[in-house]
């Protein structure tokens, strides 16, 4: 639905060419959540607005449902932002209006009739659950009603496009769980397709399909998330892995120096989560096994686990063919 | 209170205050008529503002700096022809609203381009993430969002504009500036100064307070 083919994007500072994008190659499905992470500087917030033009590319090519959008003029741009809503970090809502006022501020824009606005306003209002603050101003509410003004106001034009621009990062972790679950709530419910952006991988964890890593302007790592999370291939990746799991590699390799046996590290993922695998293998080769570290947890609805393991005694080699028979991803971390 | 103002003829102070009310009241409107949009436009044609027309923005911030750095008293006598030709008179309460107006409106101008400078990008961003025009950026978001700032600027032009009020007096424009020169200075009737200054102090505390009141009648942050 949305792609970037060969995307570059510069600045000019101070008669200077500060590259911003390097040549973006990105897909997004209709109906997905899509995260995009990066560190800041690493040129996410710009990416997310070459979809909605606000900010125009350099080079390349910008295509949503088929149509090279940079092609439009002023008028046919304007209209095609009617239908891609956006969400921002420190929400931007109009301090002079009230929250129904904001709300509504997209159709008045769009000139759809007063009765109508009143109608789907108050829809809204009920859909993020405000209606007891509707005529208060953004000054009078949380960060968290903020946010839902924000995603009201996003909503309202019905767009098929959600772009979120760090939008839980100036939210407390509690805010950031209910707004990242409304999110994935009107997802299914208006088949839309979002785009997040974040620096925290916990984000995109618990909301995303698929996830790209863009480091220095660049698309380093793309995938499910799933398999970005669980199997982190650039370091980059690597590293905000870490920083979510709040584990320090090189710190727990050390710790594990004395620790006899094979350090192996087991992924479940989905149902095999919840079976039984570690015991029957353990009886069935005879390997004695000890947990060094691990968690069990989901990535948005599927359930996965990743436990680091020592193995004595037995018949190790078995017990790893037994867990890769078994549905679990094995990776040796010392013979 | 006859004995201590003895040169004050009461009836005389209550035209000049009428008129000077006048002067403020016409002048102020045109000013306020004329400086908005050249505030606007002044802040449009910014660097990296939505416009962003150098060339454009520097000829009109050439024009306003130009007519602030004249001082009002120099302009006032400089205007004497260009306001007899707009209104047929240089003299009187009406031949004083063209120079108090060409004075005051590029001061205001840029007290509206610094209370639109004073509007969150972010807000700017969003309206314009929503599909909207330049103009409806304008008059849905930026004129509202910094209605108590420029209200407040307001309040400083309306005060500014009292002190050159008085100042027309020397140029024959009637008022309480006019009384206080001919009278209190030129025959040496202190007593007539003060009256007039006094009112003048009032009129200015009035101005004010109305000020500040609309303006936290405005602000929602």
């Amino acid at each position: 639905m949305i792609e970037f083919i060969d995307v570059h994007k510069s600045f000019k500072v101070d008669g200077r060419d500060i590259p911003a994008l390097n040549g973006i190659d990105l897909k997004i499905e209709a109906g997905q959540i899509f995260g995009i992470i990066g560190h800041s500087g690493a040129g996410k917030s710009t990416l997310v607005r070459h979809i909605n033009l606000l900010e125009k590319p350099t080079r390349g090519r910008i295509l949503i449902g088929g149509e090279d959008i940079t092609a439009r003029d002023a008028a046919g741009l304007r209209e095609m932002r009617r239908g891609i809503g956006m969400i921002f970090q420190h929400f931007n809502l109009l301090s002079s209006k009230t929250v129904a006022e904001n709300i509504a501020f997209p159709l008045r824009l769009a000139g759809t009739p007063t009765a109508k606005i009143h109608q789907r306003v108050n829809e809204l209002i009920a859909r993020v659950g405000l209606e007891e603050h509707a005529r208060k101003y953004p000054a009078q509410l949380s960060g968290g009603q903020k946010q839902r003004v924000g995603i009201a106001r996003a909503l309202a034009t019905g767009p098929r496009i959600l772009l979120c621009d760090e939008a839980t990062s100036a939210l407390d972790p509690q805010t950031t769980q209910s707004v990242l679950q409304l999110l994935a709530e009107i997802n299914r419910e208006f088949n839309l397709t979002i785009v997040v952006i974040t620096h925290e991988m916990d984000v995109i964890r618990r909301i995303g399909d698929r996830v790209a890593v863009l480091d220095a302007g660049r698309v380093v790592e793309t995938g499910p998330v799933a398999d970005v999370f669980l199997h982190p291939q650039h370091q980059t990746t690597q590293r905000f892995v870490r920083e979510a799991e709040n584990v320090d590699e090189q710190e727990e390799h050390a710790a594990f120096e004395h620790v006899p046996g094979r350090i192996i590290r087991l992924t479940f993922r989905g149902e095999s989560t919840y079976q039984p695998v570690l015991g029957q293998v353990a009886r069935e080769t005879g390997v004695d096994f000890s947990i060094l570290s691990g968690r069990i947890d989901r990535i948005k609805d599927t359930p996965y686990g990743q436990l680091t393991l020592s193995l004595t005694d037995g018949q190790p080699d078995a017990a790893l063919q037994r867990f890769a028979a078994a549905g679990l991803t094995v990776e040796v971390l010392r013979a | 209170m006859n004995e201590l103002f003895v040169n004050v003829d009461w009836s005389d102070i209550w035209q000049a205050t009428q008129d000077t009310l006048l002067m403020l009241g016409g002048s102020l409107l045109f000013t306020l008529i004329l400086g908005l949009p050249l505030g606007v436009l002044l802040f449009l044609t910014g660097p990296r503002q939505l416009l962003d027309q150098p060339a454009a923005y520097r000829v009109i911030a050439l024009i306003v700096n130009v007519l602030r750095s004249i001082p009002f008293v120099i302009l006032l006598i400089v205007l004497i022809p260009f306001t007899t030709w707009l209104v047929g008179t240089s003299l009187g309460v009406l031949g004083a609203i063209p120079p108090l107006v060409i004075g005051a409106a590029p001061f205001f101008a840029r007290l509206v381009e610094t209370a639109l400078r004073e509007v969150d990008r972010g807000i700017i961003e969003a309206t314009q993430a929503m599909g909207a025009s330049t103009r409806q950026i304008v008059f849905g978001a930026l004129l509202p969002e910094a209605r108590p700032g420029i209200l407040a600027g307001a309040t400083i032009t309306a005060i500014t504009l009292v002190s050159y009020t008085a100042m027309s007096g020397l140029i024959g424009g009637g008022g309480l500036g006019d009384l206080a020169i001919r009278y209190g200075y030129q025959r040496f009737q202190t007593d007539v100064m003060v009256v007039t200054v006094l009112v003048l102090i009032v009129l200015v505390q009035l101005l004010q307070m109305i000020g500040d009141k609309l303006v936290r009648h405005f602000s929602r942050r």
